[in-house]
């Protein structure tokens, strides 16, 4: 080895020991939330940077966030300081896990996302941290086919199925729009859409005569829908390529539309079926696992990121909306006015059944989102008869509620012990 | 030292690596697959193989399987004798032909997907052409075969080199002095092919064979990239299992389904293509 190579070992050693120490400063938001690159990047820059002693933010996929965060409870020691991820993420954690956090002093203006952050608990498992929900959009050149009568801020679904088909005669193309793919959220449209809006249930009726009509109902809204939908899962797309005019998604998954061409599209209120208008939130949180390597370092930056202005900051950065009282600035992005106003208008209508995200379940999360989504591939996609469809599946469903022991949630009515499927 | 034992000493660091990075991980994977609710059972092979998708995925995986395989095999075996043949830009050829080995799967799946979506290259270049009105939907829920087709297209692009590469090397190890006895006798061209490079090539040939069947049983970003949930595969449902379900022993327990079909098809494989006893090159 010549001289040169020893140094250069030397220092490079050197600098990789001066970077594990610099990590070591930082604490480590691990999260889920703002994985697109500028959304990322608009975190790091615009909502971060202002906390003291410096924030490492790494967005990850679920599988892979997941993975790590295991890995390090197993180990009994981390480098993960605090987590940021989905209401479900959480639930189907084990409580012990995480640091309970009824101590900070933080906590969101809404009582039933803090009920909720407690994961059935009697203490705060995670801090409630933004908050978004679904919402419809339409390009303006649809409006003109919007059935005689109608008006978008209170369409009903008869109505919905109405315009898609004015769109589809008119155009000689199916341009309602649905995230049906892979990694699209169409669960949340049966749970906290469809089914409340037809059962005003969604676990007790899951298989009443209601649900029967509801998808009914869907399957006509389907024949209008545009059949690459399978692959859809960020509908901003389409609405941007007109693959799409009408659709249904996540308010950050519209965003991109409202933001690159503001006066092209609407956003307005999910449709009303006989029980109500049925919507559901998107909630978001921190928490923090017990391997945190520096837990006040975690804890200040949670109640950091619950001040006012960082959560104006990260309405501009990811738009989700802040989960406590905040002043909306004037200058807000075009997509944040376009949404917000949706699910104002939404929230306020005589009609609105919210619904709450599924609780209780544990683990069974994710089995009981496939239950839903079984059903639509089976109803929907193979063409299956509705009845025997949902008898099948109840079953599925029951069991997951047999052993989960979870209660109903809104809007299902009260249960003593698990939610009975009817 | 001894020679005796200096192979042994050469083999021991990749022995060492694969023990601790592959042996130790399965063990734990064949564990978790037993282990449920504190005790051991078959209850995650009971849960995840009574699920209706099973067997759906099950059939998709082997007949993707079956489809894409023996076009790979004839396709790499035609590649293989005409780059042996070249005399001229053998090399370039071959580096071009094992481009798609360079891509990742998902990738290529989404090479693929740009070429077949709606607003793809497919639609646009038939449309240009006058041949359809307007872009139609090819990768829908209606046309299932057209999604198949895709799935195996792609795979047939990206996958055939590896067996290419193989085959390649084999070739080049068999003497010229038989193909030169072969010429003298009047054998045809084809015929040489039947009688020498065959024969000759069985070594190479269930290399490629069991190498490739076992990638295709582990089919997923190209299925994920094109067919989304439209056609389920093995792979998929251990994914989802293991990531949207949280269920980490279904998800072993599927895996090693899949390890048992990889086993059962090397076997076979190995069985079918045997290299008899004393017989060398």
């Amino acid at each position: 080895m010549t001289r040169f190579t020893k140094l250069a070992g030397a220092v490079s050693g050197l600098a990789i020991m001066l970077g594990a120490t610099w990590a070591q400063a930082e604490v480590l938001f691990w999260s889920t939330q703002a994985r697109p690159v500028e959304e990322a990047q608009a975190m790091r820059d615009n909502v971060l940077k202002g906390f003291e002693g410096g924030v490492d933010y790494q967005p990850n996929e679920d599988g892979p966030w997941l993975t790590r965060l295991q890995a390090e409870l197993e180990a009994g020691s981390g480098s993960i300081g605090v987590l940021g991820g989905l209401h479900g993420s959480f639930s189907a954690m084990n409580p012990d896990d995480l640091v309970d956090l009824d101590d900070l002093g933080v906590v969101s203006s809404s009582e039933t996302y803090n009920t909720l952050a407690k994961l059935g608990t009697d203490h705060l498992q995670y801090v409630p941290w933004m908050q978004a929900s679904y919402i419809m959009a339409a390009n303006k050149q649809a409006l003109q086919y919007l059935p005689a009568g109608a008006d978008i801020n209170a369409l009903s679904y008869d109505q919905l199925i109405e315009w898609t088909a004015n769109v589809e005669a008119a155009t000689g193309e199916k341009k309602f729009g649905f995230p049906a793919g892979e990694k699209g959220l169409k669960h949340r449209f049966f749970q906290g859409y469809l089914y409340p809006s037809y059962t005003n249930g969604v676990v007790r009726t899951f298989a009443s005569d209601e649900a029967v009509v509801a998808w009914e109902k869907f399957r006509e809204l389907w024949s209008h829908t545009n059949p690459a939908s399978t692959n859809f899962a960020n509908m901003q797309e389409q609405l941007l390529n007109g693959d799409a005019w009408i659709v249904f998604d996540h308010t950050s998954r519209l965003a991109q539309a409202f933001n690159e061409r503001p006066d092209d599209f609407v956003a307005f209120p999910a449709p009303a079926g006989p029980k109500g208008r049925g919507f559901m939130p998107v909630l978001v949180g921190m928490a923090i696992p017990r391997t945190a390597p520096d837990l006040d370092a975690a804890k200040a930056l949670v109640s950091y990121m619950l001040k006012p202005e960082t959560q104006i900051a990260t309405l501009k950065a990811t738009n989700f909306f802040p989960v406590v009282n905040v002043e909306l600035p004037a200058d807000v992005p075009p997509a944040v006015k376009a949404a917000g106003d949706a699910v104002a208008i939404m929230s306020a209508s005589p009609d609105a059944n919210p619904g709450l995200l599924p609780a209780g379940l544990g683990d069974k999360g994710g089995d009981f989102s496939r239950v839903y989504v079984d059903t639509f591939e089976r109803i929907i996609l193979a063409g299956q008869d509705i009845r025997s469809v949902l008898d099948d599946q109840k079953a599925v469903l029951a069991k997951i509620m047999q052993d989960s022991g979870a209660p109903c949630w809104a809007p299902d009515a009260p249960s003593e012990g698990a939610c009975p499927v009817e | 030292m001894s020679p005796r034992y200096l192979p042994y000493i050469l083999i021991l660091p990749v022995t060492l690596f694969l023990c601790a990075f592959f042996l130790y991980p399965f063990l734990l994977v064949a564990r978790q697959a037993f282990l449920s609710d504190g005790g051991y059972s078959l209850q995650n092979f009971r849960e995840t193989m009574g699920y209706w998708k099973f067997s759906i995925s099950l059939q998709n995986t082997m007949l993707l399987a079956l489809a894409v395989v023996p076009v790979q095999v004839s396709l790499a075996l035609l590649m293989a004798t005409m780059v042996s043949r070249m005399k001229k830009g053998r090399d370039l050829v071959l580096y071009i032909w094992t481009i798609p080995l360079g891509i990742s799967d998902l990738a290529a799946g989404i090479i693929w997907f740009a070429i077949f979506e709606q607003s793809g290259f497919l639609n646009s270049m038939l449309t240009g052409l006058g041949v359809i009105d307007k872009p139609a939907v090819l990768l829908g829920y209606q046309n299932p075969l057209l999604v198949f087709i895709a799935i195996a297209l792609a795979e047939i692009w990206r996958a055939t080199a590896i067996m290419l590469v193989i085959l390649v090397a084999g070739i080049g190890l068999i003497p010229k002095e038989y193909y030169e006895a072969a010429e003298v006798f009047g054998a045809s061209p084809w015929q040489r092919f039947l009688r020498i490079t065959l024969p000759l090539l069985r070594p190479s040939l269930q290399t490629a064979l069991i190498l490739r069947v076992v990638l295709a049983f582990e089919v997923f970003a190209v299925v994920v990239a094109l067919g989304g949930t439209l056609f389920p595969v093995m792979m998929g449902q251990i994914y989802s299992y293991q990531f949207d379900l949280q269920n980490a022993g279904g998800a072993a327990a599927l895996a090693l389904v899949v390890l048992a079909i990889s086993i059962a098809f090397t076997l076979v494989i190995l069985r079918a293509l045997r290299v008899p006893k004393g017989a060398t090159i």
